[in-house]
């Protein structure tokens, strides 16, 4: 066992997530809500950790807040590229977005007009991921200047820059215990960091979400999102292999799970679709949740054990970001005909 | 195709003997084409001869990413607009090296080529003409290779840096013959088998060579045409070249160079072509793959632009500094444009209605962009042009009457498309 995992193991032990109030059923997964945005596509969302908003970044750099229970919707203006990234403080008051424009940016979540608090120049090019840690202290990013960077949450100080990656990072995710970050990059790469030193404890190998198309001349891929399990057991690393076409969108979705004690790879979940699994997250039942756009939009469930899905839900059209609810019951999708959807995982009301 | 020269006139024979002659009496395999030139005349000839630099974006080149950034518009894109060295022009993000020279460049905004098809968008991009079923044009490079390289050239006049495939010439000259074809660097390597081959003694090879040219001039004396010229200008050509080998190994550049260039293929290609114009090629394009990006769009434009910025820029720069931009024309083409709307895929598709065209440095005003395409990028609104028109315009940028025409075979075939002319706007 290497050194970040047996510290890891003790910590989970009190992590555990609570459990959800009511019990989802994938297969009675409908689409409750829509809510529509007429000025442009989607391509990122996230419930707030209250439960009461949905946020979605659009194609228009604006960043557009919907109360779920009254459909109030505001527009949030201060990036001067698309918002792919999006983070909250513990308590659910501090929205934290990341733009292509490389800036960091933080906000009053729930206040009528939400107006910049602060911001950051925080990448050289893109900023495309961000994670707030358990704490709440810190905020996590990674761009396309190969970076991923630490930054204090009070103040948007810079804390600590990560160098290691030798290509773009597409997602971060800090452990639950707080004294580890993740970041994953275009070749698939998974680097375990310590966040008090700065110090690569391990890599996780995820080539196979990397395609270097050699006729077309181009990398593809990326590990485009990371999940822990609730049992801290195993991590999971989602996106897109099979790229035969890269330029034409000729994929299939993947998500990798490895055991996280060994940083071996356990399982590949293979669902056969033509689509990319942007994001993938662990329900606290223990089974995953992927969001997948593409020519087949989709949400995939998988179980642990099992390489296909035991269910997939279609979407109305192609997803580009996905998040679950704290209720664990509805799912938030983001999508390119410029709806944000909200499905359940139950039956229909009546 | 028999030449009207078959009908043996004196003065033809003579002039042919004594090429050959003296071709022969060179000694070594290039008595041929090189002992032609000498040292201070290929001087005088390397700082007055015209010369083209083209770059090829495979796959289609989005205009919004590079030459005509339309950001904060529906259109636009996550990438912004950055200034360049010319007050007022401004390009896309992705280009910040580029943005530093353009005052040796101008952006031809308002291409519209009515052509969405790959093939028949290089057809046009390349000849100047739609293609049709009814006859075949000549690419540029053919053309330049015709009507300026010297016909005492070392190196051939019409060549191609390619990222793969192999070497050898292509059928891309049409009418002109396959003497002005182009000829491949796959992967940027030296032409095939331009190395003589280690069990062949350098004697022997003179020996062989000289018993071929014996064989040549006899037969050539009744049974001549284009394509035995061809033949015996391929082999003549070919020994100059072996000769010259070394002018297309980019190895033998400068180390640091490479560095400012870039350490990937398409910096090496770049370090190449300077290696190549340095060394009196008349017309070099270099190809960079792939922008046919119908999926993520972004990203793969981010990926591929990085690489053109860093080598275009560098070389610019230095046929800047070299003095070479009042004797080369530099033009960066596609097959057509892509889509202002963005598709579910984070794609752009292929759009030849409104999008960009960048020539530099010889004959051609420097420093600014020709041609409006409206808020969104749909469509040109000032100075539209197209594919013939802007053929015509490299060929007079380098001298030459874009009017005029070709003696092939006793016709005379027009230079470019005699429908259309240059744009007079954009010559110097």
């Amino acid at each position: 066992m290497s050194e970040g995992a047996a510290q890891v193991a003790g910590q989970q032990q009190t992590q555990q997530p609570a459990a959800p109030p009511a019990k989802p059923d994938p297969a009675q997964t409908h689409v409750e809500k829509e809510f529509k945005y007429d000025k442009s596509p989607f391509i990122s969302c996230r419930f707030d950790p209250t439960g009461r908003f949905v946020f979605a970044g659009a194609e228009d750099m604006t960043v557009q807040r919907w109360d779920l229970a009254t459909g109030a919707q505001a527009s949030l203006a201060g990036h001067s590229s698309w918002v792919r990234s999006l983070g909250f403080s513990p308590d659910g008051a501090t929205l934290y977005t990341g733009g292509y424009e490389g800036r960091l940016v933080w906000w009053p979540a729930a206040a009528d007009a939400p107006a910049p608090a602060r911001s950051v120049e925080a990448h050289a090019g893109w900023l495309r991921c961000l994670a707030v840690s358990p704490d709440g202290q810190s905020i996590a990013t990674g761009g396309n200047d190969k970076l991923v960077k630490l930054w204090n949450a009070a103040d948007g100080a810079p804390v600590r820059t990560f160098t290691g990656h030798t290509a773009n990072v597409y997602s971060v995710l800090f452990h639950p215990s707080g004294q580890f970050l993740l970041s994953g990059d275009l070749m698939g790469q998974v680097q375990q960091w310590e966040v008090a030193t700065g110090k690569l404890m391990r890599t996780f190998d995820a080539k196979e979400l990397h395609t270097y198309e050699k006729g077309q001349a181009v990398d593809y891929g990326g590990v485009r999102s990371m999940a822990l399990s609730p049992d801290g057991k195993s991590l999971a690393c989602s996106g897109l292999h099979k790229a035969t076409n890269p330029l034409g969108a000729v994929q299939d979705p993947l998500v990798i799970e490895f055991d996280w004690e060994s940083a071996k790879q356990r399982i590949l979940h293979a669902p056969d679709a033509k689509t990319v699994a942007w994001r993938v997250v662990y329900h606290p039942e223990g089974f995953l949740i992927a969001g997948c756009g593409g020519t087949d939009p989709l949400l995939l469930f998988l179980k642990p054990d099992q390489d296909k899905e035991f269910f997939r839900f279609k979407l109305p059209n192609t997803a580009r970001d996905m998040d679950l609810h704290p209720d664990g019951l509805r799912v938030a999708t983001a999508h390119f005909d410029k709806h944000v959807r909200i499905s359940r995982m139950a039956a229909k009301a009546g | 195709m028999r030449t009207s020269y078959a009908c043996r006139s004196p003065e033809h024979f003579i002039a042919r003997r004594r090429f050959l002659g003296q071709l022969a009496a060179g000694g070594t395999l290039v008595g041929g084409l090189g002992a032609l030139v000498r040292p201070a005349a290929a001087e005088q000839l390397a700082k007055s001869q015209k010369r083209i630099l083209c770059f090829y974006m495979a796959g289609g080149l989005s205009q919004l990413e590079s030459w005509d950034p339309k950001p904060g518009t529906d259109t636009g894109g996550p990438f912004r607009a950055i200034p360049t060295s010319v007050p007022g022009v401004h390009i896309s993000e992705l280009l910040p090296n580029i943005a530093k020279q353009m005052q040796h460049l101008t952006i031809v905004r308002g291409v519209n080529t009515k052509e969405d098809d790959h093939g028949k968008g290089n057809y046009l991009m390349t000849t100047g003409r739609r293609q049709t079923p009814a006859a075949d044009y000549p690419q540029l490079g053919a053309v330049a290779a015709k009507a300026l390289a010297p016909e005492d050239a070392a190196i051939p006049g019409h060549i191609r840096i390619t990222p793969g495939g192999g070497g050898g010439r292509s059928n891309d000259a049409a009418y002109l013959g396959p003497r002005y074809a182009s000829i491949s660097l796959g992967g940027g390597n030296p032409p095939s088998n331009s190395a003589r081959d280690a069990s062949l003694a350098e004697a022997a090879d003179v020996e062989r060579n000289a018993l071929r040219r014996r064989a040549d001039e006899r037969f050539l004396l009744r049974r001549r045409s284009a394509l035995t010229d061809a033949y015996t200008y391929s082999y003549e050509q070919a020994q100059a070249l072996m000769q010259k080998r070394e002018v297309f190994d980019v190895t033998k550049e400068p180390e640091q160079d490479l560095n400012r260039y870039g350490t990937f293929d398409f910096g090496r290609h770049c370090l190449l072509a300077r290696r190549l114009l340095s060394n009196g090629a008349t017309f070099v394009q270099v190809t960079h793959s792939n922008y046919d990006t119908h999926n993520e769009n972004f990203d793969f434009h981010l990926e591929q632009l990085g690489e053109f910025d860093q080598s275009f820029a560098a070389l610019v720069a230095d046929l800047a500094e070299r003095g070479m931009l009042d004797s080369t024309l530099i033009v960066v083409i596609s097959e057509f444009g892509r889509t202002p709307r963005i598709n579910h895929f984070y794609g752009r598709d292929h759009w030849s209605a409104a999008w960009s065209v960048l020539v530099g440095g010889c004959g051609v005003k420097r420093g600014g962009a020709f041609g409006k395409t409206n808020a969104g990028g749909t469509e040109v609104v000032d100075n539209q042009v197209d594919h013939g028109q802007l053929f015509h315009t490299y060929l007079s940028a380098v001298g030459l009457d874009s009017t005029g025409t070709f003696d092939v075979a006793g016709r005379a075939m027009p230079m470019a498309d005699p429908a259309t002319s240059a744009i007079k706007e954009l010559l110097a």
